[in-house]
C-alpha cells in the first residue's frame, strides 16, 4: 500500500470542512448545493479508504457510497428543483433574501 | 314447505330493502303493495307451515347457517318450528298482511308513506325472526329489531314533539326490560353452557333452584317492558301517538305479545323455578286490573285501547302464572285479531273524522260508517268476552284454568276486570257510534272508510267472530289444547267436570253482562249520570284520569334521580376529562410559542444550528473516546 490511510483521511477532512465552510458562508443557494456535495464527497472518500483497509472481503464501505452517490443525486435534483421555483417565486438565489418560513 | 320456513321472514326482508333504498326517490305509493304483497306471501307460506305441523311434521329445526362457533358454542341462525312457533308466525304473518293492507287506505295522504311501509316491513322481519328463533340469542335480534321499528314508528311524525317524546320513552323503558333479558340470557349460558331452547330445557334439572329463579325473573322483567305490565306499562298509553295501524300491529297484536311468546316459549324452565310463576300470574292479574280502571275514564278512543291492551296482556300473564299457556296462547290469538280490529276501526274513526280522536266530540257515528260500526261492535263483543265470540272462549279458558288450578284470587281479580273490561268498551262504543252527535262539523264531513280499510275490517272480523269457537271448542278438549299441549308437556290431566266448566263460563259471561248494562245505564240512560259519579268519586276520579300519577311517580322518584347522577357525570367529563385534554393542548401551545423564536426562515442560520450539533456531538463522542482510551 503506496499511500497511507492517514493521507486520504487528511484530504477527506479538508475537503469536509471547505465545504462546510461554504455551506455556512455562501450566500448563492446554487454555491451551496455545490458545498454539500463537497461534504458528501468527503465521507465517500473516508468510507473507500477505510473499506479498502479493513474490509479485507466485502468492501461494504463501497456499497455504502454507492448508496450516498444516489442519495446526492436525489437531494440535487430536489434541492435544484427548489432553487428553481424559489426564484420563480421572487427573482434571487440568494438564501438570506428568501425567509418567508420564518416561524 | 316447512323446509322453505326462512322464506317468510326473507319477503318483508325484500320489501324493505327495495322500499328502503328506492322507495324516497322512485317508488313512493307503490311501497304500501311492494310491502303488501311480501307480507302476503309471507303469510301464505306460514300457512302452508302450519298445515304442515298440523300433518305431523312436530319438531323442526330448519338451519340456515353457523353465525358464531368458539369452541365447543355454537350459535346458528336456525328456525325451530313447532305447534307454538307455527301458531305465532300464523298470526303474526296474517294479522300483518290485513293490517298492511289497511294501512294502503290509511297512510294514502301522508308524505312520509315510503318510510312508513320501510320501517313496517322491517318490524314484521323482525318479529318473524323473534318467533321463529331456535336460540335465546337469535331471539334476541329479533327482540331489539322490533323495540327499534316501535321506536321509529311511534315517532313517525317527528316534526311534532309528542311522538318523538313518546317514542324515546318507549324505547328507554323497552331498554330496561331488555337488561333483564340479557340478565336472563347470559345466565342461561353461564347455566347450561348453551342458549338453544332444546338443549336448555332438556338439562332443567342440572340447575340450582336459585339459578333457575334468577333466569325466570330477569325473562319476566324483560317481558314487562316488551308487553307493558307493571311497573314497565306506561311507555304503551303513549305509543298512541303512531299511526294507527301501527299501534294495531306493533302495540296490540304483534310485538307487545313477545314477552308472552317468550314466557311461553320457557315454560319449561319457569315450571321447574318455583316462585317465579306466582310472580308471573300475580303481576298479570293486578297489571290486568290496574289498567282496566285506568281505561274506565280516558276520553281518547286510542288511549281506551292503549289501556286494554295492558289489561288484556295481563290476562295472558295471569293464565301463564296458573300454569295455563295453551289458554295464554290462545287469548294471544284471539286478542290479536279483535284489539287489531278495535284498533284499526278506531283507526277509520280516526280517518273519517279528519285526525279527531276526542271522544267526546263524536257520537252516533254508526249511520255515517256502517262497516266500522258493525266490524267494532264485533270486536268490542269479543273484548267483553259475550259468546259465541273469540272473546270469550280464551278468557273463558284463562279464568277456568285461574280456577280449577286453585288460584282463587287471581280468578275473583280476573272475574272483576272483565266486568270493568265489558264496562269501559261499552263506554267507548257508545261515545263513538250512538247517541247524537256532539260536534256536528266535524260529523257532518265524517265518511266511511275506502274500501281498502274497509276490506281487512270485515276480514279481522270475520276471525273474530269464528276463530273462538273454531278451535276453542269444547273448552279445555279444543283444537287448540290438542295442537299445542305436546308443546308444554303434561296430558292436560285436570279436565274439570262439565257442571264445573258451565258455570265457571256462566260467571264470566254475568260479569261481562253486569258491566256492559252498567256501562248501558249510565251512559244511555244517565242512571246515574257519568258527570255525577265522577264528581261523586272525587278523589278517586282524579286519581284514575291521572293514570294513578304514576308517570309523576317516575318523573320524580326515578327520572329525576338519574338526571343529577347523570349531571354529576357530565359535571366530571367537562371538568375532568375534557379538562384534560384541554390542558394538553394549552400545553402544545405555550411550547410551540416558545420554540416558534428558533424558526428564523434565514437557511444560514439552520445550516450553522445543524453544524454546531454536529460539533457538539463530535466533542462530546470525543471525550467519551479519550476516556476509553484512557483506561
Amino acid at each position: 500500500m503506496a499511500v497511507p490511510l492517514g493521507a486520504f483521511i487528511a484530504v477527506s477532512a479538508v475537503l469536509f470542512f471547505i465545504g462546510t465552510a461554504g455551506v455556512l458562508v455562501r450566500r448563492n443557494a446554487v454555491v451551496i448545493l455545490m458545498s454539500v456535495e463537497l461534504m458528501l464527497n468527503a465521507t465517500n472518500l473516508a468510507l473507500v479508504a477505510f473499506s479498502r483497509r479493513f474490509g479485507s472481503i466485502d468492501e461494504r464501505g463501497s456499497v455504502f457510497v454507492v448508496f450516498i452517490f444516489v442519495v446526492a443525486a436525489a437531494e440535487v435534483a430536489v434541492g435544484l428543483a427548489i432553487v428553481l421555483s424559489a426564484y420563480r417565486n421572487r427573482p434571487t438565489v440568494d438564501v438570506d433574501q428568501i425567509r418567508q418560513l420564518k416561524g | 314447505m316447512i323446509q322453505n320456513v326462512w322464506l317468510i321472514p326473507a319477503f318483508p326482508l325484500a320489501a324493505f330493502l327495495i322500499n328502503g333504498l328506492f322507495g324516497r326517490r322512485w317508488l313512493h305509493r307503490w311501497t304500501g303493495i311492494i310491502a303488501s304483497v311480501a307480507v302476503g306471501l309471507s303469510a301464505l307460506i306460514a300457512i302452508g307451515v302450519f298445515l304442515e305441523v298440523l300433518g305431523g311434521n312436530e319438531r323442526t329445526t330448519v338451519t340456515l347457517y353457523q353465525w358464531i362457533g368458539v369452541g365447543d358454542f355454537h350459535i346458528n341462525v336456525a328456525a325451530f318450528i313447532d305447534p307454538l312457533s307455527s301458531v305465532m308466525l300464523l298470526v303474526v304473518a296474517v294479522v300483518s298482511f290485513l293490517i298492511f293492507v289497511y294501512s294502503n287506505g290509511y297512510m294514502e295522504h301522508d308524505h312520509g308513506v315510503h318510510r312508513f311501509f320501510t320501517w313496517l316491513s322491517l318490524f314484521v322481519f323482525a318479529m318473524l325472526i323473534l318467533v321463529m328463533a331456535d336460540n335465546y340469542l337469535l331471539m334476541f335480534v329479533g327482540w331489539e329489531g322490533v323495540g327499534l321499528c316501535s321506536y321509529l314508528l311511534i315517532g313517525f311524525w317527528f316534526e311534532r314533539p309528542e311522538p318523538y317524546v313518546a317514542a324515546k320513552k318507549a324505547f328507554v323503558m323497552n331498554r330496561i326490560g331488555d337488561w333483564g333479558y340479557t340478565i336472563g340470557m347470559i345466565t342461561t349460558f353461564l347455566v347450561f353452557g348453551s342458549m338453544q331452547f332444546t338443549q336448555v330445557f332438556a338439562h332443567v334439572d342440572i340447575a340450582t333452584q336459585a339459578n333457575l329463579t334468577l333466569i325466570c325473573l330477569a325473562f319476566f322483567f324483560g317481558a314487562t317492558g316488551k308487553s307493558a305490565q307493571l311497573p314497565l306499562y306506561s311507555w304503551l298509553p303513549d305509543a298512541m301517538e303512531g299511526p294507527t295501524p301501527v299501534s294495531a300491529l306493533i302495540h296490540a297484536a304483534t310485538m307487545v305479545t313477545a314477552g308472552v311468546y317468550l314466557v311461553a316459549r320457557s315454560m319449561p324452565l319457569f315450571e321447574a323455578a318455583g316462585p317465579s310463576l306466582a310472580v308471573v300470574g300475580a303481576v298479570g292479574a293486578l297489571t290486568a286490573i290496574f289498567a282496566a280502571t285506568i281505561a274506565l275514564v280516558q276520553f281518547d278512543i286510542k288511549r281506551v285501547m292503549a289501556y286494554s291492551t295492558v289489561s288484556q296482556l295481563g290476562y295472558m300473564f295471569l293464565a301463564l302464572g296458573v300454569g295455563a299457556p295453551v289458554a295464554a296462547i290462545f287469548h294471544l290469538a284471539t286478542h290479536a285479531f279483535f284489539k287489531a280490529l278495535l284498533f284499526l276501526g278506531s283507526g277509520s274513526v280516526i280517518h273519517g273524522l279528519g285526525g279527531e280522536q276526542d271522544m267526546r266530540k263524536m257520537g252516533g257515528l254508526r249511520r255515517k260508517m256502517p262497516v266500522t260500526y258493525w266490524t267494532m261492535l264485533l270486536a268490542g263483543g269479543a273484548l267483553a268476552a259475550l259468546p259465541p265470540l273469540a272473546g270469550f272462549w280464551s278468557k273463558d279458558a284463562i279464568l277456568a284454568s285461574a280456577f280449577v288450578s286453585g288460584h282463587l284470587v287471581l280468578w275473583a281479580v280476573g272475574i272483576v276486570t272483565a266486568v270493568l273490561t265489558a264496562f269501559y268498551v261499552t263506554r267507548a262504543l257508545w261515545l263513538t257510534f250512538y247517541g247524537e252527535p256532539r260536534d256536528h262539523h266535524l260529523y257532518d264531513h265524517a265518511h266511511e272508510s275506502p274500501a281498502v280499510m274497509a276490506l281487512p275490517l270485515v276480514a279481522l272480523a270475520v276471525g273474530t267472530a269464528v276463530l273462538g269457537i273454531l278451535v276453542g271448542f269444547p273448552p279445555e278438549q279444543g283444537f287448540i289444547d290438542t295442537f299445542l299441549r305436546p308443546v308444554f308437556g303434561g296430558e292436560g290431566g285436570r279436565t274439570p267436570e262439565l257442571a264445573t266448566i258451565v258455570t265457571l263460563a256462566a260467571v264470566s259471561v254475568a260479569a261481562g253482562v253486569l258491566g256492559i248494562l252498567a256501562g248501558f245505564s249510565m251512559y244511555v240512560r244517565h242512571r246515574p249520570d257519568p258527570a255525577a259519579v265522577s264528581r261523586a268519586a272525587g278523589p278517586l276520579y282524579r286519581l284514575l284520569v291521572n293514570k294513578y300519577f304514576v308517570d309523576e311517580l317516575y318523573d320524580h322518584r326515578i327520572v329525576e334521580a338519574f338526571r343529577a347522577a347523570f349531571g354529576a357525570m357530565w359535571a366530571f367529563d367537562i371538568h375532568v376529562i375534557d379538562g384534560l385534554a384541554n390542558r394538553l393542548g394549552w400545553l402544545a401551545a405555550v411550547g410551540g410559542t416558545a420554540l416558534r423564536r428558533g424558526q428564523t426562515g434565514i437557511v444560514g442560520n439552520y445550516a450553522l444550528t445543524i453544524v454546531a450539533g454536529l460539533l457538539v456531538i463530535l466533542v462530546a463522542y470525543g471525550g467519551y473516546a479519550a476516556g476509553i482510551f484512557r483506561r
